[in-house]
C-alpha cells in the first residue's frame, strides 16, 4: 500500500518536473489566424509555426487571397491568436495513467479470480472457510482497544508485515463494501 | 480541564509525573462525532508546551518555528498535489472522451483537437477534420461517410461507453467503495466533526482519480467538480499525517481540510477566489480567519500548479472564455429573472426526484445490483445521446459552444441561421433570405437535449461511480438560456418596431447576445440546485471572464434561490445528508420552538435510569459490566448515589483502553480491584488488590445546563461550541444527558420528519 502510494507520488513528481523541463518542440507553438468570408473569398484558417512577434495577419496569411488595396480590409476582419501546448506532458500523462490503470486491472483480476483459486489449491477447502470467519467485523467493545494497543507489536519479518498489512486492508475494504453496497448506510 | 499529562499545576502529586499518557486515549471510533472543545484544548496545551520550552535551546527554538510553519507547509503540499492530480484528470479525461470517436494515428496519445492542431487541412466550415484523425468507421470499414459507417460509429461509441462504465464500477467495488458518489455531502459532515475512517485515505484517492476519468469518458451525465473536491481533501488528509500537529488533532485537521476543499474547487474551475468562497459558504462548518488565509493560499498554489502544467496552450486558461463585451439592456432583466425562476423550479424538481430515486435505491431491491444499474444507465445514455450532436459531444464543450456568441468567425451549427439573417447587410448578395431551417433544427435539437439531460441526471447522480453535479446543471441551464436567447433575438429581429426594442435596438445591429442568456441560465440552474449565492457568482465570472455581466448573474441567482427556497429549504447536499442520516447540525437553520431542556433530555420517563459511575465505589468487574450492558458512548461520574453531585464525564472508549492498558502494564489489577476517579485512592482494607486510578481520562469540566434552559439556547451552544453531549442538572444534582443525536431527533420531530432516520452518534 505504502509502496504503491510511493510509486504514485514519484510518478506525479516526475510528471510535474517533466512538464517544466521538456524542451519546446517547434511543433508545439503555432499562430492560428481565422479569416471570415469576404466578398468572393471563402472563410479560411491559416496556421504557421511562428513566434509571438510574428503572429499577425501579414506574416501568417499566405498566400494572400486578395489584392493590394483590399489586404488591409481583409486583415482587419481576421483574428490571429498565438497558442502553445506541451505535447510531451500529454504523452507522459497518458502513459502514466494507462500504466496505473493496467496495474489496477491486473491486481483486480488477481484478487477476484486468481487468489481464491490458488488458495483453494494450496491450502484446501477448510482453510478458506476459516479465513472467511476472521473477516466478520469486530463487535465486542474491547476489540478496538486491542487494535489500538497492539499496533506497537510488529513482527520483524518483512513478508509477514506485508501480508499483515494486506489482510488489514482487505478487512477494511470489506467493511466499507458492506456499509456502502449492502446496508446502504453511507453514500446512498 | 481534561489532561493528557499536564505538569504545570502546583498541586500535582508525585505519581502524576510518572504517569505517561495512555496511548489511544483521545482518539475516536469510526462513525462517531469528535469533541471540538477537547480537541481545541489539546491543541492549546501542546502549543503552550512548545512555547514554554522555546527559550531553552536552539533545537527547541527550531522546533517551535517548525510547529508554527507546519500549517503553511501542509497547505502548500496539498495545493501542489491537487493541482497535479487535476492536470492528470483533465488530460486523461479529454483523451479518453475522444477515444469513443476514433484515434489519432500519428500520435496515439492525442485527442481530436490536439491531433488536428498542426494540420493545414482544416477548413473554415469544418474545423475539426484532418487526415490524421480517423474515426472508428474509417479504421474498421474503410469509409468515413454513409449509413454503414454511421452504424459502425454508433456501435463503437456504445461499446466504449459501456466498457469504461463497467471498468469504473468494478474498480470502485473491488478497491475502494467509498470512492463513489460526489463526496461533498460526506465532506460537509466530516468537517462538522464526524469521523469516517478511510473516506479520505490513499486507496480512495487513487481509485477516485482513476475512476473519475473513466466515468466522465463514458458519456454519463455527470461532472468532475464535486469529486475533485474529494480528491483535494484526500490529499490534505494524507499530508496532514506527516505532521504530528495535525495528525493527532482532529480539529486542526479540519482546518487543513477546509483549505483543501478550496484548492479542489480552484482547480476544478480555474477559479481560486470562487474556491475560497465555496469552502466558506458550502463546505466548512467553522471558518475562522486563519482558515480563510490558509484556504486562500491553498487555492493560489493549486491554481498556479495547474496553470504551469497546462498542456493545452493558452486557449484553455479560462474554462469557458467569453469574448464578447456587448452591453446588456435593462429590459433584458425580465428574461434573466425568468431564467432565474426556471433555475429555481428545476432545482426544486431535481432535488425531489433525485432524493426519491436514491431512497428507492437505498431501501428496495433496486440497490442490490449496483454494477448492473451503472451499465444500464450508461447504455441508455449512450444509445440516446449519439444521434443528437449536442449530447454526443463532451458536456464541457457543449457549454463552451453555448456560451460563445455568434460572430463572423464562428461556424458552429447554432450560428448558421445567424449568417443567413445577417446576409442582408454585408456578406451575400441576396437580401431577402429569411432565417429558417438552421434555427428551427438547432432549437429542436437543443430542446431534445434539454429534456434528455434533465431526465438522465436524476438517475446518474448517486450512482456507484464518482459523479458530480455542477457541469450537468450548468449544461441544462445553458441550453435553456440559449433557447430563450435565440427566441428573444428572433423576437427583436421580427418585431423591431415594438416599443421595447425600438428604444434600445437598432435595425441590423445585434442587441441581444444569446451567449449571455446561456451564461445566466447556467448560473441560475446551478444556484437552484445547490442554493449557493456569492460563491456561485464569483465562480461563474471567474469561469467566463465576463465582468460586465455580474448584475444579471446576481439577479438570476437570487431569483432562483428565492424560488427554490419556496419549495424546500435544503440544497441537494443537505438533502443527501438527511437521506443518509448523518449527524449534521445545520448552522443555517433556526430553531424556533419553545421546548425546554428537560423535554429532550434522556432518560425520559419510560427509559431505564441514567447509567452513571460513582467516583470511588466501583470495581473493575462492575465497571466492565456497565460498559457491556449499555451502548452509551460516555458516562457521567458522580460523587455517590445519595448525593448525585457531578464530578465529571468519562468516555466509553477511553475507559476500555485504560483498563486494557492497566491490565497489561500494571501488576495486581484484578477483577475486584477498586476503580477510583479521585486524586487520592480511597481507604481500603489491607488485603484488597491494587486500586486502579482513572483520573487522567476523566473530563473534569463537562458542560451542564439546567433543566429549564430553553432548547434554542441549548441548540445554539451545541452549534457554536461543537459539543457532543451536554449534562442536565436540577438544583445542582445530575438529572440527565442531551446528546447531539437527541437534538437532531428532536429537530426532525419538530419538523414532522422521521426521527428514526438519524442513524449515527
Amino acid at each position: 500500500m505504502k509502496f504503491l502510494f510511493g510509486v504514485e507520488a514519484f510518478c506525479l513528481a516526475c510528471f510535474v518536473l517533466l512538464s517544466q523541463v521538456s524542451a519546446k518542440n517547434s511543433e508545439d507553438i503555432r499562430c492560428k489566424c481565422i479569416c471570415p468570408p469576404y466578398r468572393e473569398v471563402e472563410g479560411q484558417i491559416y496556421k504557421q509555426n511562428v513566434s509571438l512577434k510574428d503572429c499577425n495577419c501579414l506574416h501568417v496569411v499566405e498566400p494572400m487571397p486578395v489584392d493590394g488595396k483590399d489586404v488591409e480590409a481583409y486583415c482587419l476582419r481576421c483574428e490571429c491568436k498565438y497558442e502553445e501546448r506541451s505535447s510531451g506532458t500529454i504523452k507522459v500523462t497518458i502513459i502514466i495513467y494507462l500504466s496505473i490503470l493496467g496495474l489496477l486491472l491486473l491486481y483486480m483480476v488477481y484478487l477476484t479470480l486468481l487468489e481464491p483459486m490458488l488458495k483453494r489449491r494450496l491450502f484446501g477447502h477448510s482453510q478458506l472457510i476459516h479465513s472467511d470467519d476472521d473477516v466478520v467485523g469486530d463487535q465486542q467493545p474491547f476489540a478496538n482497544a486491542h487494535n489500538v494497543l497492539s499496533r506497537s507489536h510488529s513482527r520483524p519479518n518483512m513478508l509477514n508485515k506485508v501480508e499483515h498489512a494486506q489482510q488489514r486492508w482487505r478487512r477494511q475494504v470489506q467493511e466499507q463494501r458492506k456499509s456502502v453496497f449492502d446496508r446502504h448506510v453511507v453514500l446512498s | 480541564m481534561s489532561n493528557g499529562g499536564g505538569a504545570a499545576s502546583s498541586t500535582t502529586h508525585l505519581l502524576d509525573f510518572l504517569e505517561e499518557p495512555i496511548p489511544g486515549v483521545g482518539t475516536y471510533d469510526d462513525f462517531h462525532t469528535i469533541d471540538w472543545v477537547r480537541e481545541k484544548c489539546k491543541d492549546r496545551e501542546r502549543h503552550r508546551k512548545i512555547n514554554s520550552k522555546k527559550k531553552e535551546s536552539a533545537w527547541e527554538f527550531t522546533k517551535s518555528l517548525y510547529d508554527a510553519w507546519s500549517g503553511w507547509l501542509v497547505v502548500t503540499l496539498t495545493g501542489l498535489a491537487s493541482g497535479a492530480l487535476a492536470g492528470l484528470i483533465d488530460i486523461a479525461a479529454d483523451w479518453m472522451n475522444d477515444l469513443k470517436e476514433g484515434v489519432c494515428l500519428s500520435a496515439m496519445w492525442f485527442n481530436h483537437e490536439q491531433c488536428c492542431w498542426t494540420s493545414n487541412e482544416t477548413t473554415f466550415a469544418e474545423r475539426d477534420k484532418c487526415p490524421q484523425w480517423k474515426s472508428w468507421a474509417e479504421l474498421i470499414l474503410g469509409q468515413a461517410e454513409g449509413p454503414g459507417s454511421y452504424i459502425m460509429n454508433y456501435f463503437m461509441y456504445i461499446y466504449w461507453a459501456l466498457s469504461f462504465a463497467l471498468l469504473a464500477v468494478c474498480l470502485v467495488k473491488v478497491f475502494a467503495p467509498y470512492a463513489c458518489g460526489s463526496g461533498i455531502p460526506e465532506i460537509k459532515t466530516i468537517l462538522s466533526g464526524f469521523i469516517i475512517r478511510g473516506y479520505l485515505g490513499k486507496w480512495t484517492l487513487m481509485i477516485k482519480t482513476i475512476t473519475l476519468v473513466l466515468a466522465v469518458a463514458s458519456g454519463l451525465s455527470l461532472g468532475k467538480e464535486g469529486p475533485l473536491v474529494h480528491v483535494a481533501c484526500c490529499c490534505g488528509n494524507i499530508f496532514s499525517y506527516l505532521f504530528p500537529k495535525y495528525s493527532k488533532n482532529e480539529a486542526k485537521k479540519r482546518e487543513v481540510l477546509s483549505a483543501a476543499s478550496a484548492a479542489g474547487v480552484s482547480v476544478a474551475f480555474g477559479a481560486p477566489i470562487g474556491g475560497v468562497l465555496f469552502s466558506l459558504e458550502e463546505v466548512s462548518y467553522y471558518f475562522p480567519l486563519k482558515t480563510l488565509w490558509r484556504s486562500f493560499f491553498a487555492a493560489l498554489v493549486a491554481a498556479f500548479v495547474l496553470r504551469s502544467i497546462n498542456p493545452f496552450g493558452n486557449s484553455r486558461l479560462v474554462l469557458f472564455y467569453v469574448e464578447y463585451h456587448t452591453p446588456w439592456y435593462l429590459f433584458e432583466l425580465i428574461p434573466f429573472i425568468l431564467l432565474g425562476v426556471f433555475g429555481g423550479l428545476w432545482g426544486a424538481f431535481f432535488i425531489r426526484a433525485n432524493i426519491a430515486w436514491c431512497r428507492r435505491r437505498k431501501s428496495t431491491r433496486f440497490g442490490k445490483y449496483p454494477v448492473l444499474e451503472v451499465i444500464l444507465v450508461a447504455a441508455i445514455t449512450a444509445v440516446v445521446a449519439f444521434p443528437n450532436p449536442y449530447t454526443r459531444q463532451n458536456t464541457s464543450e457543449l457549454i463552451k459552444e453555448l456560451f460563445t456568441d455568434c460572430g463572423p468567425l464562428e461556424s458552429s451549427q447554432l450560428c448558421q441561421y445567424r449568417s443567413q439573417m445577417n446576409g442582408s447587410t454585408a456578406y451575400t448578395d441576396d437580401p431577402n433570405q429569411p432565417a429558417e431551417p438552421g434555427v428551427y433544427s438547432a432549437m429542436w435539437q437543443l430542446c431534445l437535449a434539454l429534456i434528455f439531460k434533465i431526465i438522465m441526471t436524476i438517475f446518474t447522480f448517486g450512482l456507484k461511480v464518482p459523479s458530480g453535479l455542477f457541469i450537468p446543471s450548468m449544461a441544462i441551464g445553458a441550453i435553456a438560456g440559449r433557447i430563450v436567447g435565440i427566441a428573444m433575438e428572433q423576437l427583436a429581429y421580427y418585431h423591431h418596431d415594438w416599443f421595447l426594442f425600438k428604444e434600445w435596438c437598432e435595425v441590423g445591429a445585434d442587441c441581444i447576445t444569446p451567449g449571455l442568456y446561456a451564461m445566466v441560465g447556467a448560473a441560475a440552474c446551478l444556484g437552484g440546485v445547490t442554493r449557493m449565492t456569492v460563491s456561485l457568482v464569483v465562480i461563474v465570472f471567474e469561469l467566463t471572464g465576463g465582468l460586465e455581466y455580474i448584475v444579471p448573474l446576481m439577479a438570476a441567482v437570487m431569483t432562483s434561490k428565492w424560488v427554490g427556497d419556496a419549495f424546500g429549504r435544503e440544497g441537494i447536499y443537505e438533502a443527501h445528508i438527511r437521506l443518509n442520516g448523518y449527524p449534521f447540525l445545520d448552522a443555517k437553520e433556526e430553531f424556533t420552538h419553545t421546548t425546554l431542556a428537560r423535554d429532550v433530555m434522556r432518560p425520559r420517563s419510560s427509559d431505564p435510569p441514567l447509567a452513571v459511575l460513582t467516583q470511588d465505589d466501583l470495581t473493575v468487574e462492575e465497571l466492565q459490566g456497565v460498559i457491556n450492558e449499555t451502548s452509551y458512548n460516555g458516562f457521567p461520574v458522580i460523587v455517590s448515589k445519595e448525593s448525585q453531585r457531578l464530578v465529571g464525564f468519562a468516555l466509553r472508549r477511553d475507559i476500555t483502553i485504560a483498563i486494557e492498558n492497566a491490565r497489561r502494564k500494571q501488576e495486581g489489577i484484578m477483577l475486584n480491584s477498586r476503580v477510583y476517579f479521585t486524586q487520592h485512592a480511597p481507604t481500603l482494607p489491607a488485603d484488597s488488590p491494587r486500586p486502579l486510578k482513572l483520573r487522567s481520562i476523566l473530563d473534569m469540566s463537562p458542560f451542564t445546563v439546567t433543566d429549564h434552559t430553553p432548547m434554542e439556547i441549548v441548540v445554539d451552544i451545541f452549534r457554536k461550541l461543537g459539543l457532543r453531549q451536554c449534562l442536565v442538572t436540577h438544583n445542582g444534582r445530575l438529572l440527565g444527558i442531551i446528546t447531539k443525536k437527541d437534538i437532531l431527533r428532536h429537530m426532525a420531530q419538530m419538523a414532522n420528519q422521521d426521527p428514526e432516520s438519524i442513524m449515527f452518534n
